[in-house]
């Protein structure tokens, strides 16, 4: 595989350059955010974003919704079998 | 740490492991001798081992760890060339840890460093092509490796280093595109496997519609993962749902970071410099038509094997010692291979699988050592 | 080229050169009697040994950390402190060190004086005195800029026998701090991995934390600090020595957000980091929960943590037991750690 690092954006490091640091557990890392960077998106409207760090570049922002959307579901299956297990326990 | 944490929580994983055994015990899996599945990428075989996945999951879901572990498949003659190319006077080599320990035909980076070669580890190409800013009176060969998750990163501080005028930076590249991979395994007789759970972050780049062959010209159902053991165990059960109800379709579990058409310019990085092979050699898997890339002609004066005029005829008579091949088709299991634990170890690897923590045999080895400490 | 002043073969070579150094540098910063003597030997009091203890101890290192200078300290304290450290878990009340030092030529005399004032500051702080020395002046490029060589010698109080042999199943394995500190701080002062954080080396002496650990408890049967190889390695060496079993429990194990941060990044792992001032001790399950208080109730202790046990089963291995109850085999680091993409 290959190792990536959940980080945060915190502050473009260098605009020409299109690098930005990010911060991993307390660790910061100036990083190049040319994989997240279109005619559309100026590297400022990144800052505060959470994003995949892999061999110090961003490489994909990460979808907060989404990774709630995830455990919600594990947390309703748990809920689901808890339910189930009380059913046969009356049952 | 956010992402990663709630993702490794013990008891969710509790109810995702109860309900893989009820699938796995319900019609039409129940009559079933085994499941088989396989993880593509070395990232998730990692996490199996790390965290014990494997003792915790039913014995009849049979895992099998696939060949996406970059530095497994390298060939032994790319660490050759890498070797002479930096053992020239005035160049220093760099490239990712992980390329270091790879045996060639006679040493590895390491011993050709103790051997008097200027061999650099970096965590980025970026801080090779700083290396080469810093050392204008040196040649700076970046060794390349990786799949498509590296592959962007390598192309674009390549793109970099045109735009910056760096002329002493070039690459020595040996990537691998997983899409041709998967389908020589797909094409393999000896592969006997029901369904995939697919690379996280090979796919952040690709996207999820590149697998579609996998379901609709072979029937097989293929589950992008994460990579913390509760997005395995889910991707897991993804497949097993499917596999209950006999469906075959490509899923994504790993929807925070993957989105279904990938990362747009890390393709166009890719493809800007990059045009696939007509075929190439991989450890462990053989010729593989169409799964390494070569510079487009317009970037040709990157390649370092051009700059140093390299022989870059392959060596026909490549004698791979173990059984590698059979163990990433999961024809055999690693403890099963004569070499194991006895001639091939993590310190001491004969073959690629054992070389990185992601290889079959090497997260075997370290993880569950207690087991088999008797073959050798 | 700048003015600065700098080191010249001629103070090594043992004239008039090398004395200014000795009398300029050394004597003013080690200040003690038995260098004020100028004999070519120390000649230490045995009456003065024997009212400590009933053995000597006896231990020597070679320092040649790259940077020299790191947060949180420099070749020099990680001189005085490594061998006062390796006397230490011995269970030796440290006394005397000696101090041989390897210069490049063109060394910067600020930073040699740098260094002999952190050993200097290291040494009293430790309450020993380093006694006797050496100095060695190479030719440019015959070595990195300092290598420091530093032999000391304690004394062992009656009674104490610390061996990392005496492991037995049942022991519990305390950590006296954070796993990982000195390392990372090291590998990113290096600089070329480009990563920025707030670590420091945690080097610092560990004789007065094992001395108060042995007051609440006599009968402690291993210490080790945890140097090069980190945790891992070290217990390691007491599975392998005892010929017993030991499990770690990840999640108990001290590591700072920044280093577990360094260690995501970089793919290593940080029960293989060097530490300098942390230790493990192997003690019998009843004396554990006392001697982990005179631990935490100790300045370099305070951090202190119980992180495993010693186990019969698969002698001569640990084992690292993750949340999820899977275990793994952590062996013995071999080589470098290197950092890795997968």
């Amino acid at each position: 595989m290959c190792l990536g690092v959940p980080g945060k954006i915190i502050a473009i490091d260098n605009a020409d350059l299109g690098t930005a640091w990010v911060e991993i557990s307390g660790v910061r890392r100036s990083v190049s955010l040319a994989c997240l960077l279109d005619e559309t998106t100026e590297p400022e409207s990144l800052i505060g974003q959470w994003t995949l760090v892999h061999v110090g570049f961003a490489m994909s922002v990460i979808d907060a919704d989404e990774a709630q959307r995830t455990l919600q579901l594990l947390n309703e299956m748990k809920a689901l079998e808890q339910e189930m297990d009380g059913h046969e326990i009356r049952g | 740490m956010k992402f990663v944490d709630e993702f490794r929580d013990p008891e969710l994983a509790e109810h995702l492991l109860q309900r893989i055994k009820v699938l796995l015990n319900t019609a039409p899996l129940a009559n079933r001798e085994s499941v088989r599945v396989m993880e593509v990428c070395g990232g998730h075989t990692h996490t199996i081992f790390k965290y014990g996945l494997d003792r915790l999951l039913p014995s009849r879901l049979e895992l099998i760890h696939g060949p996406g572990c970059p530095v497994c498949v390298l060939p032994r003659d790319a660490i050759d060339t890498a070797i002479e190319i930096a053992l020239q006077p005035k160049v220093i080599l760099a490239s990712f840890g992980d390329a270091l320990r790879v045996p060639g035909t006679r040493m590895s980076l390491l011993q050709a460093r103790a051997a008097g070669a200027d061999v650099r580890t970096v965590y980025s190409p970026m801080d090779a092509l700083a290396l080469a800013k810093q050392h204008p009176d040196h040649s700076v060969v970046f060794f390349a490796i990786g799949f498509e998750t590296t592959i962007p990163a390598t192309a674009l501080t390549m793109l970099q280093a045109e735009r910056e005028n760096v002329e002493n930076f070039t690459m020595l590249a040996r990537h691998i595109s997983i899409i041709p991979t998967l389908k020589a395994l797909l094409d393999d007789p000896e592969l006997e496997n029901d369904g995939f759970i697919g690379p996280g972050h090979v796919s952040m780049v690709i996207g999820t519609e590149p697998y579609e062959f996998v379901a609709q010209a072979y029937g097989k159902p293929l589950v992008v993962s994460g990579f913390e053991p509760l997005d395995l165990l889910q991707s897991l059960q993804m497949v097993l749902e499917q596999l209950a109800c006999g469906t075959s379709v490509i899923e994504n579990q790993y929807a925070r970071v993957v989105r279904k058409q990938g990362n747009a310019q890390a393709q166009q990085a890719i493809s800007t410099l990059f045009e696939p092979r007509a075929s190439d050699y991989w450890q462990g898997l053989g010729e593989v038509a169409g799964s390494g890339l070569q510079f487009r002609p317009e970037y040709s004066h990157f390649d370092a094997e051009q700059h140093f005029l390299c022989d870059a005829s392959k060596p026909s008579d490549i004698v791979e010692q173990g059984c590698c091949d059979q163990v990433l088709k999961g024809a055999l299991q690693p403890q099963a291979c004569p070499l194991f634990g006895r001639v091939c170890t993590p310190s001491q690897p004969v073959s690629a699988l054992m070389v990185s923590s992601e290889g079959a045999c090497a997260a075997r080895y370290l993880y569950r050592s207690g087991e088999h400490r008797d073959v050798g | 080229m700048s003015d600065k002043e700098r080191i010249s073969l001629a103070q090594g070579e043992g004239g008039l050169a090398s004395s200014q150094l000795v009398e300029s540098l050394f004597l003013q910063a080690f200040d003690n009697e038995h260098l004020y003597q100028r004999e070519d030997q120390a000649r230490l009091e045995l009456a003065d040994f024997i009212r400590q203890g009933d053995r000597l101890a006896f231990t020597t290192d070679s320092y040649v950390v790259d940077p020299i200078e790191f947060p949180g300290g420099d070749i020099g304290c990680l001189a005085v402190n490594g061998t006062i450290n390796d006397l230490a878990v011995g269970g030796a009340i440290p006394r005397y060190l000696s101090c041989a030092l390897i210069l490049e030529e063109g060394l910067e005399r600020a930073l040699l004086e740098r260094i002999v004032a952190s050993m200097a500051s290291a040494a009293r702080e430790a309450n020993v005195s380093i006694v006797t020395g050496d100095t060695k002046v190479v030719p440019r490029g015959k070595a990195d800029r300092v290598f420091i060589n530093t032999a000391g010698v304690g004394v062992i109080p009656q009674g104490v026998e610390l061996a990392a042999r005496r492991c037995e199943p049942g022991d519990v394995l305390i950590a006296s701090g954070y796993l990982g500190d000195h390392g990372a701080a090291v590998l990113a002062a290096r600089g070329d991995l480009a990563l920025e954080m707030d670590v420091c080396s945690d080097s610092r002496p560990l004789h007065g934390l094992v001395q108060e650990m042995l007051k609440v408890s006599p009968d402690i049967h291993a210490i080790r600090d945890a140097t090069r190889g980190g945790v891992a390695t070290v217990l390691n060496e007491f599975a392998q020595m005892s010929q017993t079993g030991i499990v770690l429990q990840e999640g108990s194990l001290p590591v700072r957000p920044q280093v577990r941060g360094f260690c995501e990044i970089l793919g290593l792992e940080p029960w293989y980091l060097a530490n300098e001032g942390m230790l493990v001790a192997a003690v019998s399950a009843s004396a554990a929960d006392e001697v982990l208080s005179s631990m935490r109730a100790h300045p370099y202790g305070c951090d202190a943590q119980v992180i495993g046990q010693v186990v019969a089963e698969l002698p001569g291995k640990v084992q690292l037991q993750s949340g999820f109850g899977g275990r793994r085999l952590l062996e013995p680091l071999t080589g470098e750690q290197l950092p890795r993409i997968c």
